[in-house]
């Protein structure tokens, strides 16, 4: 359950960012998080009611957008969605593929008075 | 078309103050990133190679230091940080090996962070130290998000676990340079087929290197440990 850990990075990081904003309220923070980050949003969006208690963030909506793992195909260079690691290239077979994106773990944006 | 009350006016309001929206983009895992790469130039500059073993509870990570410890401790300068939630028992397996060792506790935390690490290496002097031995705590998922500075991550896998462990846990092996298969000693009693767990990594990881190995019988050890020294030599040129 390393969510948690996680979860207090999130939440440094946007009292951080609200508090270098001056503001009095925060809406929503959004996140990335991409399919082979090894995190389960859930759990995020668990954790993350109990750890902004008592803080700005109390009340806020946690938004997690997800990314899905894409590689591309070191033989033809086709891109293709990693369902998982072993997904193989649609256009050629070929099972060796570089991943270019779902490893994300990103504050993206926040939505403050 | 307004999204809150579908209404033909785009983007009105709905008697509340606009909200700001303003632009963060920071990783979450920054802070942690930050210090592995305090350590990662610690080790650098000080010319110390550092593996961070990651597995299940119980495959075989303590055995494996003590045994290399033990063959190794009179030509390469070895330091070891331990991670386990409760108890200092894997420290003092390891002590008794007379390698500086020091134990980290991690209480409810499933793996061990940068920070911890930084704070565990002012235990050792570094100036003699070339190589660190890192052992994670028990568990294949969590520690393969948290950089540690580590040379490689190492994932030791025992032939009592299945062999399809690279798939059912492929971030780990993923992140891993190094598989270890331990316990091969026991190859004859349990039914797991090395070929197909070799072939199981490499399809998540191609290029994983493997060593198949069992601490019992000392089988296998040779080419780890050259391996070891190999990189241990690498490093020390370098710093
Ligand atoms: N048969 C066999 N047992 C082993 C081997 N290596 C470790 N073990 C046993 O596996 C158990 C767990 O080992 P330990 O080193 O504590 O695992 P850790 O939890 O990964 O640190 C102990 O009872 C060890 O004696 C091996 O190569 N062969
Ligand atoms: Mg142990
Ligand atoms: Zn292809």
């Amino acid at each position: 359950m390393h969510e948690l850990g996680i979860t207090q990075s999130i939440v440094e990081i946007a009292l951080r960012t609200a508090e270098g904003q001056q503001a009095k309220k925060i809406h929503s923070v959004t996140l990335e998080i991409g399919s082979l980050s090894g995190v389960v949003p859930e759990a995020l969006q668990f954790c993350y009611d109990a750890c902004s208690k008592e803080s700005l963030l109390e009340g806020s909506r946690l938004i997690i957008e997800e990314v899905e793992a894409k590689a591309r195909c070191r033989d033809c260079a086709v891109e293709y969605p990693l369902t998982d690691l072993l997904a193989c290239c649609p256009a050629c077979g070929s099972a060796a593929g570089d991943l270019f994106c779902g490893e994300e773990l990103r504050i993206k944006e926040m939505e403050i008075d | 078309m307004c999204v809150d009350c579908g209404c033909a006016e785009p983007d009105h309001h709905h008697g509340e103050v606009p909200r700001k929206r303003i632009s963060v983009e920071e990783d979450i895992l920054a802070k942690n990133d930050r210090l592995a790469a305090a350590n990662r130039a610690l080790f650098a500059e000080q010319g110390v190679f550092s593996l961070n073993l990651v597995s299940s509870p119980g495959s075989g990570k303590t055995s494996l230091l003590e045994k290399t410890l033990a063959d190794l401790k009179s030509e390469i300068n070895f330091a070891v940080l331990e991670g386990d939630q409760q108890t200092a028992n894997d420290a003092e397996r390891i002590a008794t090996t007379g390698v500086p060792v020091h134990q980290i506790n991690t209480g409810a935390g499933c793996h061990l962070d940068a920070h911890m690490v930084g704070h565990g290496l002012e235990h050792f002097d570094l100036d003699s130290l070339q190589m660190l031995m890192i052992e994670n705590v028990g568990n294949l998922v969590c520690p393969a998000s948290f950089d540690l500075g580590e040379d490689f991550k190492v994932s030791l896998l025992s032939v009592t676990e299945g062999e399809d462990k690279p798939l059912k846990y492929p971030q780990m092996f993923r992140a891993s340079e190094i598989m270890l298969v331990n316990k091969i000693d026991l190859l004859p009693y349990v039914r797991f087929d090395v070929a197909k767990c070799r072939e199981y990594a490499e399809r998540v990881h191609p290029g994983i290197r493997i060593f198949e190995i069992s601490c019992y019988s000392g089988e296998g050890l040779d080419r780890w440990y050259d391996w070891l020294r190999e990189k241990v030599g690498e490093k020390r040129t370098k710093g």
